[in-house]
């Protein structure tokens, strides 16, 4: 995370003196092999990612006979299986309508919910926070067991918007701390000028507001997006069919007994892309994401 | 709507009755005298009494556990522990 | 920041608080209720008092799971946070180094976490893995789905591969926050490496540091996809950590009483730590004030 980038809403002042010669003073005191610490941790995080492409490019034959560190006869067979075959492809499509629609409704209640707690105090808000942050931290194992029975009352079973809902549960709070930290870092003098000039405060929050936190409301979308595209055990409860999810296609295939390994690592390697392709625009913002916008 | 897979009995209920009373009550506590009544106490930090009533039913339920885990007595003796741990959070956290 | 009292900001909490509600205190009433009651199925439900609590807080079974998954946190904790400290200490701190170092190190954690296991699970098998074949070769009688104890090494190697990047990125989060001042003067003073990372780098690390690991023990706690895939819970029930056990009582046997019970004594253990964090969190706040 670079000191421009995530450091400067929080600790504005601080960061005006930003380091300067840092390269210089650090290289004096670093040995000359210190590079090779994160080298070797970055090989050890792309070895079995690698391990995993590999595979995809391979026939499942191959896989089971030859052993390789490359694919001998490479072939993109198991990625046309995945693109061709609908039980397959409808899960990415079912992942990512449920995905999508609890984003949407996980930043767009949090909003003003964060502006709240950044802005005022008002009774049992900080009781409030916290019972959100129960909600991030409470296991899901603990909610499955009445989850089923709860959406099958409202007749939302194998819906993606039950499976949308549900993944509310750990989403909401995680939006609501993110924007909130990120809130606390626009000066509180803003909304007052804007209130001043005769902004009403619908105009306000959309005009001025929100363009001010556009990061933080990106940084929050893309972690709703995250937890709810890697939750596996809510979403395959909620789903029989219909709305079946990527990630309980994948386990299905992996009970049964004539294994498809190529075609299992093609599926991997997909739900792998959405992260890789976003990574670059939350590289600064990673750290704050993961730890509720505290950093 | 059919409510019945929620299985609701009247302990259970009387239960989340109390503790929505309490939790009310705090609420109305607070609006006659705003604060919360912030001190420092054996804790080493601020608590207020909303805090006070969550460490005091956390504790209680902490030992009604630990009571049904390691003794085979009646479980009222840990409530009556609870009633009394809760009345020290009060008074000195 | 100073705050206006406006008891009318409800207003805008209260859509997140109708919406949490639904899925999260509906959901654990009914999980008081289920923990007092037997069932037979068809929503008929016997009044069965504090016994489904007794039997699981004196059960083998739980006291097991309990225990493998606080040895799983401890031993993760143990190997992440320091790791990750050095690795953030060695980082680069300019250049294009820093964004490459940053992506490449995220990557693993914005994947599936079903995939994470698809890839151990891959990965360690000794007939089509990398890593199985290579220790296999080595000599080592190496087996993730016979010997429990290779079975807690993959997953243990599996949730550092996972997780340590996340200490990572807060460590060097904190470390460049400090300001250059601070080691031009340690330099002047002639300080050593260690004093200045036990004098400026830690004490700027710490709140960083706190989080990391409140963190990583409340996510190791409530471990469920990544082992269940890989181990299933097994050899046996070697790796069958909390939730993989409660999954298995709820859903495979269908004991609503019992897994009820160990739900709530679950959510307590889970609602003290969350409150412990929150505490830390906000007092580390308020310090820096």
């Amino acid at each position: 995370m670079t000191t421009d980038a995530s450091t400067l809403p929080r600790t504005g002042a601080e960061t005006k003196t930003r380091p300067v010669t840092i390269g210089a003073v650090r290289s004096s005191q670093r040995s000359r092999y210190t590079w090779l610490v994160p080298t070797l941790y970055i090989i050890f995080l792309l070895l079995p990612i690698y391990w995993l492409v590999n595979m995809s490019f391979k026939t499942t034959q191959e896989i089971l006979s030859v052993f390789s560190l490359w694919p001998q006869n490479f072939t993109v067979q198991n990625y046309v299986v995945i693109l061709t075959d609908p039980s397959w492809y409808n899960g990415y499509i079912n992942s990512m309508t449920y995905v999508a629609l609890n984003t949407v409704i996980s930043v767009s209640v949090a909003l003003p919910a964060a502006y709240a707690f950044s802005r005022y105090r008002f009774l049992g808000d900080k009781h409030l926070f916290f019972w959100l942050l129960t909600n991030r931290m409470a296991p899901p194992a603990v909610f499955v067991l009445p989850f089923f029975q709860l959406y099958s009352g409202f007749g939302l079973i194998d819906t993606h918007i039950a499976v949308a809902i549900a993944h509310c549960l750990f989403n909401v709070p995680l939006a609501v701390w993110i924007l909130e930290g990120f809130m606390s870092g626009v000066p509180k003098e803003i909304d007052e000028t804007a209130y001043i000039d005769g902004y009403s405060f619908p105009k306000f929050f959309v005009k001025i507001f929100m363009p001010l936190i556009a990061s933080g409301i990106g940084v929050a979308a893309f972690f709703c997006f995250m937890f709810s595209w890697v939750e596996l055990l809510i979403a395959r409860t909620l789903t029989t069919t219909d709305a079946k999810p990527i990630a309980a296609t994948m386990t299905r295939t992996v009970s049964a007994s004539g294994l498809d390994w190529g075609v299992l690592a093609a599926a991997g390697v997909l739900t792998i892309i959405p992260g890789a392709l976003v990574i670059w625009f939350v590289r600064n913002y990673i750290a704050k994401g993961f730890a509720l916008g505290r950093v | 709507m059919d409510l019945s897979w929620m299985a609701w009995t009247w302990p259970t209920a009387l239960f989340f009755i109390a503790i929505f009373t309490m939790i009310a009550g705090m609420g109305v506590w607070e609006y006659a005298v705003p604060g919360g009544s912030p001190r420092v106490g054996v804790l080493r930090f601020e608590t207020t009494r909303g805090d006070r009533l969550f460490i005091s039913l956390l504790g209680a339920a902490f030992i009604h556990l630990a009571w049904l885990g390691f003794t085979d007595m009646e479980l009222w003796w840990a409530t009556v522990i609870s009633v009394v741990y809760a009345v020290a959070v009060f008074r000195f956290v | 920041m100073d705050k206006t009292w406006n008891n009318k900001a409800w207003f805008m909490v209260l859509p997140v608080l109708v919406l949490v509600a639904f899925s999260a205190v509906i959901p654990l009433m009914t999980v008081v209720n289920y923990s007092v009651q037997d069932t037979f199925g068809n929503n008929e439900f016997f009044w069965a008092g504090t016994e489904w609590f007794k039997e699981t807080l004196t059960s083998d079974r739980f006291h097991q799971a309990l225990w493998r998954n606080l040895m799983f946190s401890a031993i993760i904790l143990a190997i992440e946070i320091p790791l990750g400290i050095a690795i953030a200490l060695t980082m680069p701190k300019k250049g294009i180094g820093v964004p490459v170092c940053l992506v490449l190190m995220a990557l693993p954690l914005l994947i599936p976490w079903n995939v994470v296991g698809t890839i151990w699970q891959v990965f360690g098998r000794v007939d089509i893995g990398l890593l199985g074949r290579s220790v296999t070769a080595l000599g080592i009688d190496y087996n993730y789905t016979q010997d429990p104890i290779d079975a807690w090494v993959t997953v243990i190697l599996m949730d550092v591969w996972h997780w340590t990047s996340l200490v990572v990125l807060l460590c060097y989060a904190g470390l460049v926050s400090i300001p250059d001042a601070y080691y031009q003067a340690a330099r002047i003073d002639g300080a050593s490496k260690w004093s200045v990372f036990r004098h400026i780098q830690l004490p700027k690390m710490q709140r960083v540091l706190l989080i990391a690991v409140l963190l990583r023990f409340m996510d190791s706690f409530m471990i469920y996809t990544e082992p269940f895939v890989v181990t299933g819970g097994g050899p046996g029930n070697s790796t069958t950590f909390l939730s993989i056990d409660l999954v298995k009582m709820a859903v495979g046997q269908f004991d609503l009483g019992p897994a009820a019970a160990m739900s709530i004594i679950y959510f307590l253990i889970i609602l003290l730590l969350s409150w412990v964090f929150y505490t830390v969190m906000t007092q580390a706040g308020e310090e820096r004030r």
